[in-house]
């Protein structure tokens, strides 16, 4: 693979994951801002609308991250992977441009009024608004999984003498692989989301400051949060991994650490791969779970790599096991966390139990990792494939962009997003110690419409 | 179909320039025009509800492109490579700048994004007409409909070999620059009072009367320059239609500006704009991307996808932009009139 193809797939590997930390956030948030301006309407109490203006401030700062960084990515199939773009443009960038059209726009015109439109719009409007930031931000969600959906399923095409052209607008619309795919990347996004506001409620709680917020983020946080750890698993987690044994057979054998073509096969839950050797070193495996969990048959074969050609295999098939192990592994702790945060919730003692409150508190990073990991084990399993089974990605690369032009805009990207992340930090916490409280020279706001 | 696409784009990539045009002259003037750190808040302000929404059409606009002209969309972003990547890094900056700049109350931070501000704008305004002018000069495309262009070679726009920046294009980017200095600075002074309003409006006279000029000195190189865009219009008469909205455009701009009425100034040089692209784009066709060896230019047939995928994305593309419409007007009432700096949530 020549060098310009190397750095483009760095470049744009660099990109996208950074890119995803931040929609990940917001989208979680969206949910939850919807949640405390829905409770604020229904008990007409101010405490949850003030709660939901503090989340907005995060909300922005973390959105338009999202923004800035998201831009390179809708033109960076065009810039490094314009064969691919020629090829395949005419299927995929149906899902593509629809996010822009439907989901960007509603996005972003909506919350120019979430943020800035609260005294004109009133308390139903300015609720209107907060749905409709939720709705654009999972729309766009639903975008960009249908677009991935078909680079690792593709559907609703044919092959006219090596030309790709779109038959059924629909099979790529509703293609069997989005469902799961999407219910999985929100429900990781509402984890994200959860565990920084149930952590945000931990860390006030534990210092004893904002302490009517902190009880409230508690609550929201550990309910929602054990609901969505507990569907990231079953069933979004399940759809996942079985539509994965069913479709791309090469990408499941890899990611479990199955060399070897095997009857009634067990899940390994550590081990080291060896693939000179083809083995799993220091194994920890519970016999025919694997079986169990991909086909629902304790005696079912499951197709090891053995039983591909070597060419197929994905290119990274170490790293392919480490970060599924890393997912499943936070998904599993995220269930425990949040479920022993909801029973001390219940008994009443999650307020008073510090080394919950310090749990929740530490895990606040971690749905990033997994999340990230998650999206690691999805791309990084579809290679060698572009497009699965059609174009291998060394096949989709631009070829008139030379190395040292895609060398030159990886470094500029690396350099503006270590400050951006840098400069992100610095206002999340400027924010999260002013606190949720109001200033006092915050007037109330009205129903009154300011023209 | 193709024909349709190509109409349907270049309307996007007008509204685009129409709506974050303003955002971007505002950039351009904001630290001429506003002197004190209240009226710099107020032009921020000014297009701080609006600037995500209005830049959302160039991504629509992107995304059609590669839906309904993907050798189009695959030569260019990976020909104009270089000023594409730093295109979106300046969209970066002033995303940025406008978002972030009332976070922390210190004059240094505030001063900081102010010049990025002004800077990501100004830059981002020289970009886009620099572009524009390579698509009418030509790009060096092969026969297998690709090309790659280095930011300068000999600035001379008929070489064989031409680069992204020569006197050409540099000439229809400073164009580009002053048209939204005189958008921007019409917006403004839509949205404000007092000083801030009036040195808006004298910007905005400077800069009309220098769109003028610079109008006619770069219709003049294009036609010289490419005579076949001239032929467009002799070829095709009712196509004068777009020209002359671009003339009536700046006049009533000049008209409106004299007598202080501040909307109809604003939309007189969106008409411009409007006019002025709707002719690059009526005298390019049925070329979406000119060759510099005409055989190998990119058009609406050869560039397009095949007719399924154009009819099944015309479809929703309308829906789409119905509840664009929607969203755009409900927003822009809710936040018309003057800007009134208050202490209500986000500014």
């Amino acid at each position: 693979m020549n060098d310009a193809v190397v750095i483009s797939r760095l470049q744009f590997a660099f990109t996208a994951t950074y890119h995803y930390l931040f929609p990940q956030f917001t989208m979680g948030m969206a949910l939850l801002i919807l949640i405390f301006k829905s409770l604020s309407l229904r008990s007409g109490k101010e405490a949850y609308n003030q709660a939901a203006r503090f989340w907005t401030k995060i909300f922005a700062i973390t959105f338009v991250m999202g923004v800035v960084t998201g831009i390179p990515m809708e033109f960076q199939f065009g810039t490094n992977w314009a064969l691919f773009s020629s090829y395949a443009g005419n299927v995929i960038a149906q899902t593509l441009a629809m996010e822009g059209a439907f989901a960007f726009f509603l996005e972003s015109t909506f919350l120019g009024l979430l943020l800035f439109g609260e005294r004109r719009l009133g308390r139903r409007g300015h609720w209107a608004a907060s749905l409709l930031v939720f709705a654009g931000t999972w729309a766009s969600g639903f975008f960009i999984v249908a677009a991935n959906a078909w680079l690792q399923h593709p559907v609703g095409y044919t092959l006219q003498q090596g030309a790709m052209r779109l038959t059924d607008y629909w099979a790529v619309l509703f293609n069997s692989w989005t469902g799961p795919a999407y219910l999985h990347v929100m429900s990781g996004a509402v984890v994200t989301g959860t565990f920084a506001t149930a952590g945000l409620g931990a860390f006030y709680l534990l210092r004893n400051q904002h302490v009517s917020y902190a009880r409230m983020f508690l609550t929201v946080g550990v309910t929602v949060g054990l609901l969505a750890s507990i569907v990231q698993l079953f069933p979004s987690g399940d759809l996942e991994g079985r539509q994965v044994a069913a479709n791309q057979p090469e990408k499941l054998a890899a990611m479990e650490g199955q060399f070897t073509t095997e009857q009634g096969a067990g899940i390994a839950l550590i081990g080291q791969p060896d693939v000179q050797a083809q083995q799993l070193d220091n194994a920890i495996k519970i016999p025919r779970v694997l079986s169990f969990l991909t086909y629902r048959r304790w005696s079912a074969e499951v197709l090891g790599l053995n039983a591909f050609p070597a060419a197929n295999w994905p290119t990274a098939i170490e790293l392919l096991y480490f970060v599924y192990h890393i997912m499943v592994g936070l998904g599993t702790i995220f269930i425990a966390v949040m479920g022993a945060a909801a029973i001390l919730l219940r008994r009443k003692t999650l307020w008073t139990s510090r080394p919950m409150l310090w749990i929740l508190l530490l895990s606040i990073p971690f749905p990033f990792i997994a999340n990230t990991a998650g999206w690691f084990t999805s791309e990084i399993g579809r290679q060698p494939w572009l497009i699965y089974n059609l174009l291998r990605i060394p096949e989709g690369a631009s070829t008139v962009v030379s190395s040292g032009n895609v060398l030159f805009t990886l470094i500029g990207f690396a350099g503006m997003y270590l400050v951006m992340g840098l400069l992100y930090v610095v206002l999340i916490v400027r924010e999260v110690g002013s606190g949720p409280e109001a200033e006092e020279s915050r007037p109330q706001s009205t129903a009154a419409v300011v023209g | 179909m193709p024909t349709v696409w190509f109409a349907l784009i270049a309307f996007m990539v007008g509204v685009y320039v129409l709506l974050d045009g303003f955002d971007l002259g505002a950039g351009v003037i904001h630290l001429l025009a506003a002197r004190t750190p209240e009226e710099r808040r107020q032009v921020v302000r000014a297009v701080g509800p609006v600037w995500d929404g209005n830049e959302v059409w160039l991504l629509a606009a992107g995304g059609a492109i590669f839906a309904a002209f993907p050798l189009l969309y695959a030569s260019s972003f990976s020909g104009f490579y270089l000023p594409l990547i730093m295109v979106l890094w300046m969209l970066m900056l002033r995303g940025l700048a406008i978002e972030l700049r009332a976070h922390i109350d210190d004059p240094l931070w505030t001063t900081f994004w102010d010049a990025l501000f002004f800077l990501g704008s100004l830059l981002l305004a020289v970009f886009f007409g620099a572009a524009l002018g390579n698509v009418v000069r030509g790009v060096p495309l092969d026969a297998k409909g690709y090309f790659f262009e280095p930011l300068w070679t000999t600035f001379n726009p008929r070489s064989a070999q031409p680069g992204i920046l020569d006197w050409y294009t540099v000439l229809i980017g400073v164009l580009a620059l002053a048209t939204l200095v005189m958008h921007g600075a019409n917006y403004v002074a839509l949205k404000t009072e007092g000083a801030l309003n009036e040195r808006s409006r004298r910007i905005g006279r400077l800069a009309c009367a220098a769109t003028a000029l610079l109008t006619v000195l770069g219709t003049v190189a294009t036609f010289w320059l490419r005579s076949s865009m001239w032929t467009s219009f002799t070829g095709r008469p009712w196509g004068f239609v777009f020209p002359v909205l671009a003339v009536g455009g700046l006049l009533a701009v000049a008209y409106f500006q004299a007598k202080g009425r501040e909307l109809a100034s604003l939309l007189g040089s969106g008409a411009y704009i409007l006019g002025m692209l709707t002719s690059t784009a009526f005298a390019v066709y049925p070329n979406v991307l000119p060759a510099v060896d005409p055989a190998n230019s990119l058009t609406v047939s050869n560039a397009a996808a095949p007719h399924y995928g154009l009819v099944a994305a015309v479809i929703w593309w309308g829906i789409a932009m119905v509840l664009a419409a929607v969203y755009f007007v409900f927003l822009y009432r809710m936040f018309r009139g003057k800007v009134r700096l208050t202490s209500e949530p986000g500014y």
